[in-house]
């Protein structure tokens, strides 16, 4: 849960807001997104959640935690926009490399990396180089790694922004499986709409300069979630919805 | 070596034969010349072609003079011989593998606390750019009578090592090779160290992951391949710091003394077929070192 929170970076031209009074709660199991257009502070928010950047005002807390404590305890997983797995370590060793840090024993790691590779479905990619792996499979080795120690809170920064449409259909209907399997809070960015609405129980639209909530959507779709669901009536209104908070930020003023 | 690439390689070195013989025949006609002309000796050009080639001590002896000694003085007399270059070899080669290992470590060492501590960076850079400034012929001989004289002398480090007069001159030629060698290892692997994106590294914070876990984990393997390009420069280095520090001091044994005594006695050829042991021991170690390189790069699960 965010309170008044506000943040600027100082630049040679003066202050930046990159993000201004921003209050949000977020409740645990829940699916949150994150959406609007580049500048809107929506990846900053998430950088602030994971204390990988500082508020210049306001308030945060994570399960009672500040972020610093949160990420001290390893309290959530961070997936970022590029897989970023080592190219000198097998799939299974990238998915190890929390778990080395962490100092799980090494029972303990290949239970769950076992685990976490099915989970992901790249069992059977275990002794492969990430050069070996197409993009989306790079992608899901790494939500593997940020499942791996098994963190409430799973951050997602447009994780499958550089993916092809086919790719990303396919990632976001096993993303929500796997949500409704581990009961992950998962907070998600994203500047897709119809991505955000699938995935979703809750749309936090944001819009830039500064950087701003304009408007928090509940999501009425059923948990069960087919990817035919985006062709429904109810879909096509909350995808409007979202629309409309972003025209309502002037965020299609180039 | 890929397909095609042995005629242009033979092409170039059948040009650099020609050239080398048609200069010997330029150095050194004079001298035969006025053997001639002492001797009274009648010639044809053809003589004097060959006689050019030929001579005991040539200005510029010839392609096969320094083969043949070369030969000789390899496979022909005993290794443990002092008229082996084998022999002279192992002399400069042992001093310049110490002195490569010490240099890749005190480089490494030294990458790691520039990288690390932004005091060390501003205090040390400075001064290891400043060190190489300095023609290292100039400062070979200071270094190698000055650690020969420490080693043995009667003092307090003299005193407590009890090294041999041969040990003592092995190392204080490793210490010039060290002072060649460290150089790039540093340049490389504070670049090498520095190499992680932003992104890994936040992903570690995200772990909370200590110092020491983020440099085992990511900064040394991703500064390995940055390591064994410096370690190619750096071993290179480290020959001609051995051989260098063999110059000043008079040495009696390695290429370099081999170098020194070929140009007091006139033996030209000498010269010529210790400079070839030098080149042909420089590239050796070079390959040893690509060796090495690959075989980390395929554990490391590199695309073959």
């Amino acid at each position: 849960m965010a309170r008044a929170l506000s943040l600027a970076f100082q630049t040679g031209d003066g202050p930046v807001n990159a993000l201004s009074d921003v209050n949000l709660q977020i409740n645990k199991g829940e699916f949150v997104s994150f959406i609007g257009p580049s500048g809107c502070g929506k990846t900053t928010l998430l950088r602030v959640i994971a204390d990988l950047e500082q508020p210049t005002a306001g308030s945060i807390e994570i399960n009672g935690m500040t972020p610093s404590e949160a990420r001290v305890k390893r309290a959530y997983g961070y997936v970022f926009q590029a897989p970023a797995l080592y190219p000198w370590r097998t799939i299974e060793k990238n998915v190890a490399l929390p778990l080395e840090i962490i100092g799980f024993s090494d029972a303990e790691k290949r239970k769950r990396i076992k685990e976490t590779l099915e989970l992901v479905n790249l069992d059977g990619f275990e002794k492969k180089y990430p050069w070996q792996l197409s993009g989306g499979m790079q992608q899901r080795a790494s939500i593997a790694r940020a499942l791996a120690f098994d963190a409430d809170l799973l951050l997602m920064d447009e994780p499958f922004g550089a993916l092809d449409e086919i790719v990303r259909d396919h990632l976001n209907s096993e993303l929500i499986k796997l949500w409704k399997r581990t009961q992950k809070t998962i907070a998600f960015v994203t500047h897709s709409i119809p991505e955000a609405v699938y995935l979703s129980t809750k749309i936090v639209v944001m819009s830039p300069r500064p950087g701003r909530v304009t408007d928090i959507i509940e999501s009425t779709l059923p948990h069960e979630r087919p990817l035919e669901i985006r062709e429904t009536p109810e879909f096509l209104a909350i995808a409007h919805r979202v629309r409309d908070g972003l025209r309502a930020g002037h965020s299609y003023e180039v | 070596m890929g397909k095609g690439s042995a005629v242009p390689i033979i092409v170039v070195l059948l040009a650099l034969l020609v050239i080398w013989y048609l200069g010997a025949i330029l150095l050194n006609a004079p001298v035969q010349l006025d053997t001639y002309a002492r001797d009274h000796i009648a010639f044809t050009p053809w003589q004097l072609v060959l006689d050019t080639w030929n001579e005991s001590r040539p200005q510029l002896p010839s392609p096969h003079q320094v083969l043949i000694d070369f030969w000789k003085s390899t496979f022909e007399v005993a290794p443990s011989s002092k008229r082996s270059l084998l022999y002279h070899a192992w002399v400069t080669l042992s001093a310049t593998l110490l002195g490569f290992a010490t240099g890749t470590v005190l480089g490494i060492v030294l990458a790691v606390l520039i990288v690390h501590n932004d005091a060390s960076n501003r205090s040390l850079m400075p001064w290891i750019i400043a060190s190489q400034t300095i023609p290292i012929v100039a400062l070979a001989p200071v270094f190698v009578v000055v650690t020969y004289n420490v080693l043995t002398g009667d003092n307090l480090i003299g005193n407590s090592f009890h090294l041999t007069g041969d040990s003592a001159r092995l190392v204080s030629k490793a210490l010039v090779s060290t002072y060649l060698s460290f150089f790039p290892v540093v340049v490389g692997m504070v670049k090498g160290f520095r190499s992680p994106e932003a992104l890994q590294l936040d992903l570690l914070r995200t772990y909370n992951a200590s110092r020491p876990q983020t440099f085992w984990k990511l900064r040394w393997p991703i500064a390995l391949p940055y390591l064994f390009a410096s370690m190619k420069v750096a071993v290179a280095a480290s020959l001609v710091g051995a051989i260098v520090g063999e110059l000043p001091t008079g040495a009696v044994a390695g290429l370099g003394a081999r170098l020194l005594g070929g140009s007091y006695y006139g033996q030209t050829v000498q010269i010529w077929s210790a400079l070839l042991a030098a080149a042909i021991l420089a590239g050796l170690l070079v390959i040893a070192v690509g060796v090495m390189e690959k075989l980390v790069v395929r554990r490391m699960g590199a695309r073959p």
